[in-house]
This record gives structure tokens, sequence and C-alpha cells, in this order.
């Protein structure tokens, strides 16, 4: 069995002392973003590159990876204590997580987020050890044409699944190609859009950007509204479910962890939109005499299962194809790079240690997670009044030094102040950042395997058309695009988002 | 105006991105267009430019058509503080050296909460700067002056 040696690989990889002690550490600070107000795990795993150089590639990955996957857990606490989800993929949660509080059952709301997020990372990790392989195999056929309209297909169907309109999703994705553009040609070597600055001739620093959207303008966004956070039990009991009530929805769990574990593959899927379609899923099947809204456990069980089992799906297309599915692969994409992996399907051959590492760490990061979410949710709880006018500084200063410690110059700090104020106008606007920082990330990309394909096609276009990979892909785009247009699914997607 | 505009958020995002577009265009201009076989530097960004007019153009030409929210007001305070304070770090930083620069940072960006005091503000600036400099100068070796060059006389 082959799968059985990776994992063994993989094991060997993620117990070491050095691993084991930085994924406990991700997973720690990423329940901690989690919880606390006004702090996402982009712009977390953002302020934390800067110190990762110094490891390992596949510590720094292990431990970036963990805060990602830690603040799905994290993010359902305060759904359920507070009403106030921690992150965008716990907003379902609290619908009926908070109803549960306020009946008194607020323990075993948490016990079951804990537990389905626990058997959807589980189910997730191996999904991932089963389907990478064959992809990357798959993967490693593509020409640039392929590529190419592998990137056209995977952003279309960012834009299908993104919030809020169409049009503004292709908008951003547009302007996110331009600025990744920016900077020297790979090829001609001549300077683009840099205005002739030395410091724009690499490019615009992805952390720059993502610091600046996610970082500074979330700042600003949430000192303007003043929000205050009344914990509704002060100390949570009845940590636990009978056996009867965890075979009771046990079906829930795992359907949102098929729900999640598709979604997640998908660009512009992952966390967020699998909670919103597994809360959907339930609504329709469950026979729970108790009303969706008022404290149906299965509103709880599904959605947390499928934002965690859609989080860790999201690495597969990150891993075997090189392409993020959402802004938190794009950072990890990002880290890689910085430490000389080029991502793609490469890594599973070239660097096997670092891949079944990473996912081996990820169901380890899980065992973790449980651990302190369940026995030690009265820490947690504590945080969530964390008094956000101390802590938003101290984010400025980790994004102050973590910008000038990456390039030295204070001209990032200047760009980063500029994308804050970006952030800030197009969050008014309704623009979301997240279809920008793809295009941002695909952008150079994108341009190079069209570069190549036309060179190889003679300047023939319809080569997109005629190799049968390529067209499929396409296919699959067009395809998407139309169902999104058609007039009644388009209602029912707009319903589905303001749930 | 508020007559003809009925949705401002869609009549600004359109105004951006066509814009944004359109400079984007004209600077290309300079570069080497290229053809299909040989891509030069300006073949795919003219490409997105012309993209990114086209659709902030349906996005204006939209929000005469279609109602939608006006745009919620800026927090004027909140972003010259918290920009400023960025901004003067950035300034700061090499010749006053890290540990004014980040004072500076603390203090003037808390200003910015309804809840600030100057005493905790201080003791927070305080606070932060010894950790940062201890984790980051004395503990990671960052090349940054603790005080810079202003100083030395």
């Amino acid at each position: 069995m082959e799968i059985l040696a990776n994992l063994s690989l993989g094991f060997s990889t993620a117990f070491s002392l050095a691993n084991l002690f930085f994924c406990f550490v991700g997973v720690v600070l990423g329940t901690l973003v989690g919880v606390l107000p006004g702090l996402g795990p982009v712009a977390t795993i953002a302020m934390l590159l800067p110190i990762t150089y110094s490891f390992e590639p596949v510590t720094a990955l292990i431990m970036l990876a963990g805060i990602f996957y830690g603040a799905q857990y994290g993010g359902s606490t305060t759904a359920i204590l507070v009403n106030l989800p921690g992150e965008a993929s716990s907003v379902i949660t609290a619908l009926d997580g908070y109803a549960m509080a306020r009946k008194g059952q607020a323990g075993k709301a948490l016990a079951v987020a804990a537990i389905g997020s626990f058997i959807a990372g589980t189910i997730a990790t191996f999904l991932i050890a089963l389907a990478a392989p064959p992809l990357a195999a798959l993967a490693m056929q593509f020409g640039p044409a392929e590529y190419f309209s592998l990137l056209v297909m995977g952003l279309i169907v960012s834009i299908v699944l993104a919030h809020g309109s169409l049009l503004h999703a292709i908008g951003m994705i547009l302007l996110g190609l331009l600025l990744g553009i920016i900077g020297s040609d790979v090829n001609s070597g001549a300077e683009r859009f840099t205005f002739g600055q030395p410091w724009l001739a690499d490019g615009i620093g992805f952390v720059v950007l993502a610091m600046g959207m996610y970082g500074i303008g979330e700042i600003i966004n949430n000192l303007e509204k003043h929000e205050t956070r009344d914990v509704m039990t002060k100390s949570v009991t009845g940590l636990r479910l009978s056996w009867a009530e965890f075979k009771g929805i046990l079906p829930s769990i795992l359907r949102g962890t098929g729900v999640g574990s598709f979604l997640g593959i998908l660009p512009g899927g992952g966390a967020v939109l699998s909670s919103f379609a597994a809360y959907a899923v339930e609504k329709k099947l469950s026979k729970n005499p108790i009303p969706f809204g008022q404290g149906a456990i299965e509103g709880v069980a599904g959605p947390e299962s499928a934002n965690n089992a859609g989080a860790q799906t999201s690495f597969i297309p990150m891993l075997t194809l090189g392409i993020p599915s959402n802004p938190t692969m794009a950072i990890m994409i990002g880290a890689m790079m910085i430490h000389s992996i080029q991502p793609g399907p490469a890594v599973l051959t070239e660097q096997p240690a670092l891949f079944w590492g990473l996912i081996v760490s990820m169901w380890i990061g899980n065992l973790f997670l449980i651990v302190l979410n369940l026995p030690m949710i009265g820490i947690w709880v504590k945080l969530i009044t964390a008094p956000y006018h101390l802590m938003y500084p101290v984010i400025l200063v980790f994004c102050a030094i973590g910008v000038m410690s990456i390039s030295n110059t204070e001209w990032d700090v200047f760009l980063m102040a500029f994308f804050g104020v970006v952030g800030y106008v197009f969050n008014k606007l309704e623009c979301e950042p997240a279809p920008m920082l793809l295009g941002f990330i695909l952008g150079p990309m994108m341009e190079e395997y069209l570069r190549r394909a036309l060179l190889m096609s003679k300047g023939d276009f319809s080569v997109f058309l005629t190799r049968p990979i390529s067209a499929t892909l396409l296919a699959l785009a067009v395809v998407a695009l139309i169902v999104v247009l058609l007039p009644t699914i388009s209602k029912k997607r707009e319903e589905t988002f303001k749930e | 105006m508020g007559t003809t505009i009925k949705h401002p958020k869609d009549f600004y995002a359109g105004m951006m991105y066509f814009g944004v577009g359109a400079a984007a265009a004209y600077i290309a201009r300079d570069y080497t267009m290229g053809s299909a076989v040989r891509m030069g530097p300006a073949y795919f960004p003219t490409m997105l430019a012309i993209l990114l007019m086209i659709v902030g153009a349906i996005s204006v030409v939209r929000s005469f058509l279609r109602k939608g929210e006006n745009i919620k007001a800026f927090a004027w305070k909140e972003i010259g503080l918290i920009i400023g304070s960025i901004v003067l770090f950035g300034v700061l930083v090499r010749g006053a050296g890290l540990g004014p620069a980040l004072v500076l940072l603390v203090l003037l960006s808390a200003w910015a909460s309804p809840e600030f005091k100057l005493r905790t503000a201080l003791l927070l600036a305080a606070i932060t700067t010894i950790l940062s400099v201890l984790v980051f100068v004395t503990g990671l070796g960052l090349p940054f002056p603790i005080l810079g060059s202003w100083f030395s006389m």
C-alpha cells in the first residue's frame, strides 16, 4: 500500500519535536485569532510570515496551516457564545449556536462544533492523502495551454462562488491580475507600471497587499463599528454529548463533511461557502422538531463540520496544482515561494517529506484542537471580551515591523498604508477583496502560461480548444458561467448568501 | 446628482475600474506590444486593462438603472489617525529609530478609539515598544537601530 508508506513518511516528519511544537503553536494562535475580535487568519499569517523565515520550510508551513484551520475552531466559539462570528466561516453557526446558548445549551453546542470539526478534519485529511497523488500525476501531464485554461476555469468558478455581485467579483479579479503584473517582466526584463521607482521593480509584495487590505483596512472598519461584546454564559458547563445525541447528529456531521470537502476544492469555495451550503442541506433534510434558527443542533453540526472539511481540502489544489482557492492558500503559496519551493505537482515528488508531513500535521493539529477547545474552553471564553482598543495598536506594530523586516524599505510601509485605505474604500463599495488577492497571485502565472502556450502554437488561439483537457476545462468554465447567469439559479444563489 | 445615480456603490466602483483600466492601458502604450506568437510586455496588461474598462463601464451604466443603498459616511478621524500613524512610523523608523517610531505608532493609533485614555495608551506604548525591541531586535536580530542617527550628536 503506497498510501501507508506515504503516511508513515508523513508521521515521521510531523512527529519531530520542532514540527509538533510549531503545529501546537499554530493551532493555539489559530484558536486565538478565531476568538479575538477583529483579527482574521489571513492577516495573522501575513504578520507571522517574516518570523518563519528562519524555520525549515515544512515547519513554517505546518505552523501557518495550523493558524488557518485552528481559526475555524476558535471562530465557532465566539459565534456560539456571543453571537459574533469570529470568522466569516462561522457566520451561519451563530444562528443556531447562539440560540442554543440562550437556552442554556452552550456546552452542548460547543461540544458538537468541536467533535464535528474533528471528525470532518480527520476525514478530509484522508481525502487529501487519497486525492492528491492522482491529481498531481494528472497535473504533470499539463502543458502551458492546460494550465492557462485551468487558471481561467479557477477564476471563473471563484467568480461564480463569490459573495455578492458577480460584476464586482470580475472587476476585482482583473484588478488583482493587473496589480500582480507590476514589476519587471520576466521575459523582456522591461519594468512595467513601476513609475520608475526601484522599490516597485520586484513587484508589490504579497504580504504588503494582504496586511494592508486585511490588517489595516479591517482595523479602520472595526473602529467605526463600535461593537460591544457580551458573553452569553460566564461559565460553560455540560460539555459532553450522550451516545444517543452523538448518533443523532452523526449523519449531519458526515453530510457537512461531504459538502465541505467538495466545495473546499473549488476556487473561491473553501470554508465560508461550505458552511452556508451545509446549513442549507441540513435545513432541507433535518427531522428535528426544533425549527432552524431557534437552536437546532444540526444547524451547528453541519456547518461546523463543513467549514473545517472545506478548510482542509482547500489545500488540495494548492499542493497539487499550485493554485490557491482562497486568500489563505494564496499566502501559503507566498510562504512556499519565500522558502524557494515552487508550488505545483512537482512538490509531491520532489518534497515528499514536506507534502506528507504537512498533511499528517493537520490531523495532529485537529487532535490538539479538540483538546484545546473542549477541556480548556474556559480560557478562550475569557479572551472573547479582550479589549479591542488595546489590541489593534499591537496589531499595527506587528504589521509595521513585519513589512519592514521583509523588504527593509519604508516604501513598503507606505504601500501597506495605501492598501489599508484601498481595503477600507472597497469595503464601503461592497467590493470583496478575496478575488483580488487570487488574481494578484495568479496574474504572473497566467501571463507566463499564455505566453508559452501561444509560442508553442505559433500564435494560434485555437490551441486552447483543440487540446482535450484544456477544452474540457474551458467548457466547464462556460457551463459554470451559464448556470449562474440563468435567472432562476441566480435568484437561488442570492437567497443562499442572504440566509 | 442623487437623482440620476441610483446605485452610488456601483457607480463609484465602476469609475474606479474604468479609471484604473484606462490608466493601465495608457501607461502600457510605452511598452512593446509584440504579437500573439511573441507576446510583448504590453500584450497581457493591455488585454486585462480593456476588460477592466468594459467591466467598469457596465457597472457605471448599471448604476443609472438599478437602485442601491447609499455609501455610508467615511470615518475620517479613524482613517487619518491609523494611516497617519503608519506613515509616521515609516518616516521615523530609520532616522529616529525603532523605539521612538513604535511609541508614536501606538500612541497615535490608540487615539482613534473612542475608549482612548492617555495613561493606558502611554502604558501600552511602553510595554509594546520594549517587548518588540526585545523580540525583534535582540531576539530575532532584525537590523533596525533602536535609537536612530537623529539622536547621535
